[in-house]
């Protein structure tokens, strides 16, 4: 049993946070507020992002749902904006989709990000209403019609692999800011009671991160949702906790802990939320 | 990454999944708690058909994934946990095979192995818990002997133990942490006083020891002296290792049970009970997978148990607490039943956050060892 990644996928991942920390720093995400950037998509299409998972005969990797999880990971991790997942599932069958030259989203009731900065728009938008976003990164539309369907497995866990990224951002950020920050003549880690908010952090994110990444390996609808229960977890509690760590800079604009926390709440709300998910979880039992 | 198992490590499973069928049949039931003589016999017995059968040193000297397979293929099977041996196997053992001299490798391990000798663990003292460097049983070299005078708390099977994994301070004049010898004291030996304590699960697992002038021999000290310590942490690694594998097994065979029992009694109607459920499906599943996680980490790191012990430890003290309260939730007002298994079940997890370390002690160490914040003092 060798369940850790291969020196391959190592090499991905560590290939994509190059590209995406020289291409996403904080100072581009504020710039651009909630439009897409059409070059850096482009360029994500070029490095195979959206393509990653199509036969090599279609012009793409011929990777698996594993690859797919540890470079979403990544985009979690630098708070990428735009419907990345909703892109990528559409390689191959969206023409400009897996190049990065299309923009790709998903109505499946219930909430639509990126209505109308998308090129194409897959199920039923009709009567979309737009909702001023907690996130400022991701412009949400309402659509009135019918329950949510089922979304797609890949879906829901390439969104938990977001999730993931993000729990481990903010967990590295807070851990970093408890070495610096002083108080009482010594850094703030040195209390324990913030050294037990951060080991809480790193105990969601681990966690979740097993169950995503053997989600990834199985591809098991259950195991996946439950992926996506502990990854959300992980991500908001972990921005929640990043912010605390962070005092009274935690509460401002400027840290980026809070564009964290807007975004978990996003994602936790898209794709399988916690309720349907436990639901899932119990009717698997 | 890689869920599946090499074929090498398929046909153990499968060799060890042949032979519980043949051998578990032929096992009386395990005694009940009060009755320790009785366990410590049929836990003995276990103990050596799984030596004659070569499955008894599994603990320690096969790759971590044998080891995995081991406790998932014993729990599936339904078969008895290390019980009594449990300090043996999982602790002196492993720390004797470590750092002990061939003579008492010699002496001690095989039965051990056997399931011959009985092993307990008299670390904790009634001011040294957490704490555990500040400890202050005393052990005076006198000849080829030392002479130990102190209490010990806690300890869990010292009733029936042949021996004792003994921390006794030899150097009152070092720092704390350097003045530190590991010693394996016999129980039988002249001075050592042992009184059971009650749980609050009302059975008596474990108890004070009181040791008054006990001679020990020096050729019984493991390492050498003044470096108990370094011993100890070595005896640490391994009871932090994969020590709980097994148990997330039966949690999950728990869990299906639970969910049949709601199903009959009516109270799956219940959406919260039902939800809380689910989460614990998703809890346990991911506990198993971060189990593997740390084993094939260890085995590619050189097969030393890490700090990853720590981070599934916290998680899963906390889940297995969270399954029984809801285990009594199904339940209703039978929760209240102390004959009921799951109600015995619920209060003997609530040491689960103490013993082996508490939780607050775990965050300490993944706060600083993994995470590398600066240490309190
Ligand atoms: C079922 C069971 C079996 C056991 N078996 C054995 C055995 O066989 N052999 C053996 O040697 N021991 C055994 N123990 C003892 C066990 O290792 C100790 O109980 C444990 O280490 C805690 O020590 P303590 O009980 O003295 O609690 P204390 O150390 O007094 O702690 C009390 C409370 O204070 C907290 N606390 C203490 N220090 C700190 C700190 N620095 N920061 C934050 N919080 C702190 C603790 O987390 C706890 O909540 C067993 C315990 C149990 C429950």
């Amino acid at each position: 049993m060798r369940f850790q990644p291969t020196e391959d996928q190592r090499a991905l991942r560590r290939g994509v946070r190059e590209l995406l920390e020289a291409r996403c720093g904080r100072d581009v995400l504020r710039a651009r507020g909630a439009r897409i950037d059409r070059a850096l998509w482009r360029e994500l299409g070029r490095a195979g992002f959206f393509s990653l998972r199509l036969p090599e005969a279609e012009g793409g990797a011929g990777l698996g749902l594993p690859e797919a999880a540890l470079v979403f990971e990544e985009a979690g991790r630098v708070l990428l904006p735009g419907p990345l997942v909703a892109t990528h599932l559409a390689a191959g069958a969206v023409p400009g989709a897996a190049d990065g030259t299309a923009v790709v989203t998903r109505a499946d009731g219930g909430l639509v990000p990126w209505l109308e900065e998308a090129d194409v728009v897959l199920g039923d938008a009709s009567g979309a209403v737009p909702v001023t976003s907690v996130d400022p990164l991701t412009p949400l539309h309402r659509v009135p019609s019918g329950p949510p369907g089922e979304p797609e497995p890949a879906a829901v866990l390439l969104t938990a692999a977001e999730q993931l990224g993000s729990a481990g951002r903010t967990l590295a950020t807070a851990v970093r800011y408890a070495k610096e920050r002083e108080q009482f003549g010594r850094p703030i880690g040195a209390f324990q009671a913030v050294k037990h908010l951060c080991a809480g952090m790193l105990v969601r994110t681990e966690l979740a991160r097993a169950a995503v990444y053997a989600a990834a390996v199985t591809a098991d609808p259950v195991e996946i949702a439950g992926a996506k229960l502990l990854a959300d977890e992980a991500a908001v509690q972990g921005a929640r906790d990043c912010l605390q760590v962070h005092g009274g800079m935690g509460f401002t604009w400027e840290a980026e802990v809070h564009l964290h926390l807007k975004r978990a709440w996003v994602r936790a709300e898209l794709g399988l939320p916690a309720a349907r998910a436990e639901e899932a979880l119990a009717a698997a039992l | 990454m890689d869920l599946t198992y090499t074929e090498e490590e398929e046909a153990f499973r499968a060799g060890l999944r042949h032979w519980l069928k043949a051998a578990l049949p032929a096992l009386p039931p395990r005694p009940p708690p009060g009755d320790w003589p009785a366990r410590r016999a049929h836990d003995s017995a276990w103990q050596r058909a799984l030596y004659d059968a070569g499955y008894a040193d599994v603990h320690w000297d096969a790759s971590p994934t044998r080891r995995l397979i081991f406790l998932e293929e014993t729990e599936r099977a339904g078969a008895p946990y290390v019980g009594a041996n449990f300090v043996g196997l999982l602790h002196a053992g492993p720390t004797i095979a470590a750092e002990g001299t061939p003579g008492q490798r010699a002496r001690w391990l095989p039965p051990i192995l056997r399931g011959d000798e009985i092993w307990c663990q008299g670390f904790s003292e009634p001011d040294a818990g957490s704490d555990l460097a500040s400890l202050r049983t005393r052990a005076v070299r006198d000849g080829d002997c030392y002479v130990v005078t102190g209490a010990k708390v806690w300890t869990s099977h010292a009733e029936i133990a042949d021996w004792c994994e003994l921390l006794v301070r030899t150097d009152p004049q070092a720092p704390r942490h350097r003045g530190i010898t590991w010693l394996a004291m016999p129980m039988d030996a002249p001075g050592v006083t042992v009184r059971p304590l009650r749980t609050l699960a009302g059975s008596a697992e474990f108890a004070e020891v009181f040791l008054d002038e006990v001679r020990v021999p020096v050729a019984n000290r493991v390492g050498e002296e003044n470096d108990g310590w370094r011993v100890t942490m070595v005896t640490l690694s391994f009871e932090r290792g994969t020590a709980f594998a097994g148990e997330v097994v039966a949690c999950r065979r728990t869990l299906a049970e639970l969910a049949r029992t709601a199903r009959e009694n009516g109270r799956w109607d219940d959406t919260a009970l039902r939800r809380r459920l689910g989460r614990l499906n998703a809890e346990f599943g991911a506990l198993w997978r971060l189990t593997q996680w740390n084993v094939a980490e260890a085995e590619a790191t050189g097969g030393v148990p890490g700090t990853g012990g720590s981070v599934f430890k916290l998680r899963y003290s906390e889940a297995r607490q969270e399954l029984y309260d809801t285990a009594a939730a199904v339940l209703g007002p039978d929760a209240l039943d102390l004959s009921r298994a799951w109600t015995r079940d619920r209060l003997s997890s609530l040491s689960y956050t103490i013993a082996a370390g508490t939780s607050q002690i775990q965050r300490n160490i993944v706060a600083e060892r993994i995470l590398g914040l600066p240490k309190e003092r």
